[in-house]
C-alpha cells in the first residue's frame, strides 16, 4: 500500500534538487548579479582580464539566472505613455496638398479654380468654382489613393474623397487609420526603445499596452523626469557624403569631416563630411520593399527641397558612396548607382527582410511620429527599494520561524517532515521565479509568506485525516495511506479555487499585482507538489525503515 | 505531547441558532455598507489620480510648516500624513504628501516636483523624495473598472467550478459567503478610512481564495458524510462535518495569520494596508465558512442520496475524486 515506485522517487527527488539548484544563484544576488553583468559586458564590449575575474566569482557549471527584483525593490522610474495617434493624420493630409493641389491643376477648364478651405485635422477641404466638374474632380482624386496592404484593411485604399455641391473633402480612410496607428504606435515604441537602450541601463521593460499606450520601466534611474527627458530627445538622421572608411576611431579626419563608427559593424568607422546633403526633417516616409531583383530594400521619399538637393547631389555624384548616418552612428553606406530625381530612392545592401523593415522604421524613427501624454509616472528611489526588501527578509524569516515551530509542536515528527517540505516549497518557488524570469516585487513578497502560511495547509488536511484513521482503529501503514486518499479530494478542490482566482489576477492586474498573483500561483503548484508527492516520499521512507507498530501524528 | 488547539473530537452545535447568525452577518454587511455609502472609501491615487510623495528628513516633521510651505505652489486639495513605524531609524522621518489630480489628463510634471522639494527643503533641510507616484484621472478611471471586473469575474468563475463539483446550493452558499468578506472588508477600509489602492484590490482577491479555499474543504466533507449517513438530518451532518474540520480549519488560520502578522510588524509600512485586508480577510473568512456558506446550505436544503447517478448537470463532474 505504502509503495511508491523508484522511478518516482528519483523523479520527485530530481524535481527538489533542481529547484533547489535554480534557487540557489538568489542566495548570492550581488555576487551572481556582478558576475552576469560583466558576462554581458565581454560580449558586448570585449573581453578582459579583469571582467574575467569578475566572470569567474560565479561558477559557470551553477545555473546564474536571478530572480528579476521589481521597481518597488529596486527602485527605479515607470512611465505609462499614450501616443497621440492623431497627432499622425494632419501631417499626413499637409503633405497630401501638394499632390492634390498639383492633380487638380491640369484640369482648371472642367473644375474651374479651387481653394484650399478651413478643416479640422486629418482633412482637406476644398471648394471648387464649377460644381459641374465634380465628378471629374473626385475621379482625379481617388486616383491618388493607394490600396492598403495590411491584413485586415486588404483591398480597401488609403484615402476617402467625398464631394457635395461645391465641397470636396479628402481624409484618411478608416483602415487606414486603423494601419497609421499600428504603425505610428510601433514606430514610437521602436524610438522609445533605442533612446533607453543608449542610456544603457538593465533590463528595462518597453511594452505596448493596449492600442495606443507604452508602458516604460527602468531599473536604476533617478527619477521619472530624468526618463521622459530622454526619450524625449529627438533622433538626428542624416545623409553624409563619405570621404573614407576604415578600422581606426582615430583616424585623421581632416577639415570639415568627422570620424563616426558604423552601426551594426563593430569596428568599422567611416570618415564623412560633417555638413550634412539633406537631413532626416525633409525625409516624408520610409518603408520596407524589394528591389528590382527581389532582394529585400528600403524605400524612402523627401519633401519638396529635400528632393531638390538630393538630386542634385546623386547627379554629380555618381560611383561614389555616401553615408546614411543616424545619431552620429552610420546605418548604411550605399553606393549612389544613377541620378535619383524626384525625392524617393532606395536603399540597396545585404538585407534580410527583418533588416529592411526594422531600417525603415529607424528612418522614419527620426523623431517621434506623435506626441507622448504621460498617463501615470512612479519613481521608487533606491533607498525605499532596500528598506523594502530589510523588511521583507526579517519578515519572511519570522514568519517562516514561526510556522516551523508552531507545526513541529502540532504535529511532532509529521510536522518537521512537512517543515522540511515547507523549505523545499520556498527554494522550489524561488527556483521557479529565477527560470521563468519573472518579476519579484513587494506584494511578491507578500504572497510568498502567504504561501508559507497557506502551504502547510495541504499537510495539515493530510495529517488530520490520518489522525481520524488512527482514532477510528485503522493500523499505522492504513491510516497514512487512507490519510492521503482521503484529503486528496480536498486538497485538489480548495487548491484549483484559489489557482482560479490567481489566474485571474494575473490576467487582470499589472505590475506589482500581477508579481503577486505569479507567486501566489506558483505556491499554489509548488505546496500541492510538495504536500502530495515530498511529504509523502519521506513518510513511506521513514515508514520503511522504522515499520512502527504505533505511530503518533 | 502535542499542542492541540482544538481539543480532540469536539461536538459544538454551530446550527441551533443559525437564524442569528445569519442575522448577524446580514447586520454586519448592513453597517459596512452603510458606511461604503455614507463615508466612501479613501480612494489611492490609483483610482482617483493624483500624486503622492513620500520624504524622508532628519529633521522632525511638523505637519503644519509642511503645509505652510506647500501653499504658496497652489496645487489645490493636498493633504500630508506623517507616517511612523518600527522599522524607521531613529533620524528617519517619513511623510505621505497627497496632491490632487490636476486639471490637465496628464501626471505631474517635473518642475512641479521640483518646486515642492525645494520649498519643503526649506522647512526640513535637506528633505528628500524616496518616491513620487503620479496617475492621471485617465487611468484611474479604468483602474476602477478592471478592478471591479476582477473581483467580479473571480467570483463568477469560483461559482462555476463549485457547482460543476458539488451542487449549485454549495456554489451559492460559497458565493454568499464571499460576498459576505468582500463587503465586509470593504466596509472596513471605508469605516477605518485606510488607502484603498490597487494593493488591496489583489489582498481582495486574495481573501476570496482564502475563504474559499476555507469554504470547500468543508464542503467536501459535508459531501462525503452526507454520502455515508443517509438517514442523519441535514443540520446534524453540517454541524458534524465541521466538527471534524474544525480542527484543520483553526490550524491553518493560525499558520496563516501567524505568517501575516509577522508580515504586519515587521514588513514596513509601504504593504501594511495590504496585510491588513489579508489578515482582516482570514478571519472573515473562515468565520464565514462556518457561520454563512454552511448556514445558507442548511438553509436552502440539499438534495441527500449521492449514491445514485443523477442526471442533473451538476453532478456530472461531482464524481472526480481525483
Amino acid at each position: 500500500m505504502l509503495q511508491i515506485d523508484l522511478w518516482k522517487r528519483v523523479l520527485i527527488w530530481l524535481v527538489c534538487v533542481t529547484g533547489l539548484l535554480l534557487a540557489l544563484p538568489n542566495g548570492f544576488y550581488t555576487r551572481v548579479e556582478q558576475s552576469n553583468d560583466a558576462a554581458a559586458e565581454i560580449i558586448a564590449k570585449g573581453d578582459s582580464p579583469e571582467r574575467q575575474e569578475v566572470v569567474a566569482q560565479w561558477p559557470s557549471y551553477l545555473p546564474s539566472s536571478l530572480v528579476n527584483l521589481g521597481l518597488d525593490l529596486r527602485g527605479g522610474a515607470h512611465l505609462l505613455a499614450e501616443v497621440k495617434v492623431a497627432d499622425v493624420y494632419a501631417a499626413r493630409m499637409d503633405a497630401l496638398w501638394p499632390e492634390v493641389r498639383d492633380a487638380l491643376r491640369p484640369e482648371r477648364d472642367t473644375v474651374g479654380s479651387f481653394r484650399r478651405q478651413q478643416a479640422p485635422d486629418g482633412q482637406i477641404r476644398l471648394k471648387i468654382s464649377k460644381p459641374d466638374g465634380m465628378s471629374r474632380a473626385l475621379q482625379i482624386l481617388r486616383g491618388l489613393a493607394n490600396p492598403i496592404t495590411t491584413l485586415t484593411g486588404a483591398g480597401a485604399s488609403d484615402i476617402t474623397v467625398s464631394g457635395s455641391g461645391d465641397l470636396i473633402t479628402v481624409e484618411l480612410s478608416e483602415a487606414e487609420r486603423l494601419a497609421s496607428d499600428d504603425r505610428t504606435v510601433r514606430q514610437s515604441l521602436e524610438i522609445v526603445r533605442r533612446r533607453i537602450d543608449e542610456v544603457g541601463t538593465r533590463e528595462p521593460t518597453i511594452q505596448r499596452q493596449g492600442a495606443d499606450r507604452i508602458l516604460i520601466q527602468v531599473p536604476g534611474i533617478g527619477s521619472a523626469s530624468e526618463l521622459k527627458a530622454i526619450i524625449g530627445t529627438t533622433a538626428q538622421l542624416t545623409f553624409n557624403p563619405v570621404v573614407g572608411r576604415g578600422s581606426d576611431a582615430d583616424a585623421a579626419a581632416g577639415v570639415g569631416n568627422k570620424v563616426i563608427p558604423s552601426l551594426d559593424e563593430p569596428g568599422t568607422y567611416y570618415t564623412v563630411e560633417a555638413a550634412p546633403v539633406v537631413t532626416g526633417e525633409q525625409l516624408v516616409d520610409a518603408q520596407p520593399a524589394f528591389d528590382q531583383n527581389g532582394r529585400p530594400a528600403v524605400n524612402f521619399r523627401f519633401n519638396t527641397s529635400g528632393a531638390r538637393k538630393f538630386g542634385d547631389y546623386t547627379a554629380e555624384n555618381i560611383g561614389s558612396p555616401f553615408a546614411i548616418v543616424l545619431d552620429d552612428e552610420v546605418v548604411s553606406a550605399p553606393v549612389i548607382q544613377s541620378h535619383i530625381p524626384g525625392g524617393s530612392g532606395i536603399i540597396t545592401g545585404n538585407f534580410t527582410i527583418e533588416e529592411s523593415t526594422h531600417l525603415a522604421i529607424l528612418l522614419r524613427a527620426g523623431a517621434l511620429p506623435a506626441g507622448l501624454e504621460f498617463l501615470e509616472e512612479r519613481t521608487i528611489g533606491p533607498e525605499l527599494g532596500q528598506d523594502s526588501i530589510d523588511a521583507g527578509k526579517v519578515a519572511t524569516i519570522v514568519a517562516f520561524i514561526g510556522v516551523l515551530v508552531f507545526m513541529a509542536l502540532s504535529y511532532g515528527l509529521f510536522g518537521i517532515f512537512a517543515n522540511v517540505a515547507l523549505v523545499l516549497n520556498v527554494a522550489l518557488i524561488f527556483g521557479f521565479l529565477s527560470l521563468i524570469g519573472a518579476t519579484l516585487t513587494l506584494p511578491g513578497i507578500a504572497g510568498i509568506v502567504l504561501t508559507v502560511g497557506m502551504a502547510v495547509d495541504a499537510n495539515v488536511l493530510i495529517f488530520e485525516r490520518i489522525r481520524e484513521e488512527l482514532k477510528a482503529g485503522r493500523g499505522p501503514a492504513r491510516a497514512i495511506d487512507e490519510g492521503y486518499s482521503k484529503a486528496l479530494s480536498a486538497i485538489l478542490d480548495a487548491n484549483v479555487t484559489t489557482f482560479i482566482t490567481a489566474v485571474i489576477l494575473f490576467a487582470m492586474g499589472s505590475g506589482p499585482v500581477r508579481g503577486f498573483a505569479i507567486t501566489l500561483g506558483l505556491g499554489i503548484l509548488t505546496s500541492v507538489f510538495t504536500a502530495i508527492f515530498v511529504t509523502r516520499l519521506m513518510i513511506v521512507m521513514w515508514f520503511e525503515r522504522r515499520r512502527p507498530k504505533q505511530i503518533e501524528v | 505531547m502535542r499542542l492541540k488547539l482544538v481539543p480532540e473530537g469536539t461536538s459544538f452545535d454551530f446550527f441551533s441558532k443559525w437564524k442569528i447568525w445569519l442575522g448577524i452577518s446580514a447586520l454586519m454587511m448592513l453597517v459596512g455598507l452603510a458606511s461604503f455609502g455614507l463615508q466612501g472609501l479613501n480612494f489611492g491615487i490609483d483610482f482617483r489620480g493624483g500624486t503622492t510623495v513620500r520624504s524622508e528628513s532628519s529633521t522632525a516633521i511638523d505637519v503644519g510648516q509642511y503645509r505652510d510651505a506647500i501653499a504658496p505652489l497652489e496645487l489645490g486639495d493636498v493633504s500630508i500624513t506623517e507616517v511612523f513605524d518600527p522599522t524607521f531609524e531613529e533620524d528617519q522621518h517619513v511623510a505621505m504628501i497627497r496632491i490632487q489630480a490636476q486639471a490637465d489628463g496628464e501626471a505631474i510634471s517635473g518642475e512641479v516636483i521640483q518646486s515642492l522639494q525645494a520649498a519643503l527643503d526649506a522647512v526640513a533641510p535637506g528633505i528628500k523624495f524616496v518616491s513620487v507616484e503620479s496617475v492621471g484621472p485617465k487611468v484611474s478611471g479604468e483602474l476602477v473598472q478592471t478592478a471591479v471586473l476582477a473581483v467580479v469575474l473571480a467570483i463568477g468563475a469560483v461559482l462555476i467550478y463549485i457547482w460543476l463539483r458539488f451542487e449549485w446550493q454549495f456554489a451559492l452558499g460559497a458565493v454568499v459567503a464571499l460576498v459576505h468578506d468582500v463587503v465586509l472588508t470593504i466596509g472596513v477600509f471605508s469605516e477605518l478610512q485606510i488607502k484603498f489602492d490597487l494593493a488591496i484590490i489583489a489582498a481582495l482577491l486574495t481573501i476570496v481564495g482564502y475563504s474559499l479555499n476555507d469554504t470547500v474543504v468543508v464542503f467536501d466533507r459535508v459531501r462525503e458524510n452526507l454520502r455515508r449517513y443517509k438517514k442523519k438530518d441535514l443540520a446534524e451532518v453540517l454541524n458534524l462535518s465541521i466538527n471534524e474540520t474544525l480542527s484543520r480549519t483553526v490550524m491553518t488560520s493560525v499558520t496563516t495569520l501567524l505568517a501575516l502578522i509577522s508580515l504586519y510588524v515587521l514588513g514596513g509600512d509601504v504593504i501594511r494596508g495590504f496585510v491588513f485586508a489579508m489578515i482582516w480577510g482570514v478571519i472573515v473568512g473562515t468565520y464565514s465558512s462556518i457561520f454563512v456558506a454552511s448556514t445558507i446550505l442548511l438553509w436552502l436544503g440539499v438534495k441527500r442520496d449521492w449514491s445514485k447517478p443523477s442526471n442533473t448537470a451538476g453532478n456530472q463532474f461531482a464524481n472526480v475524486d481525483a
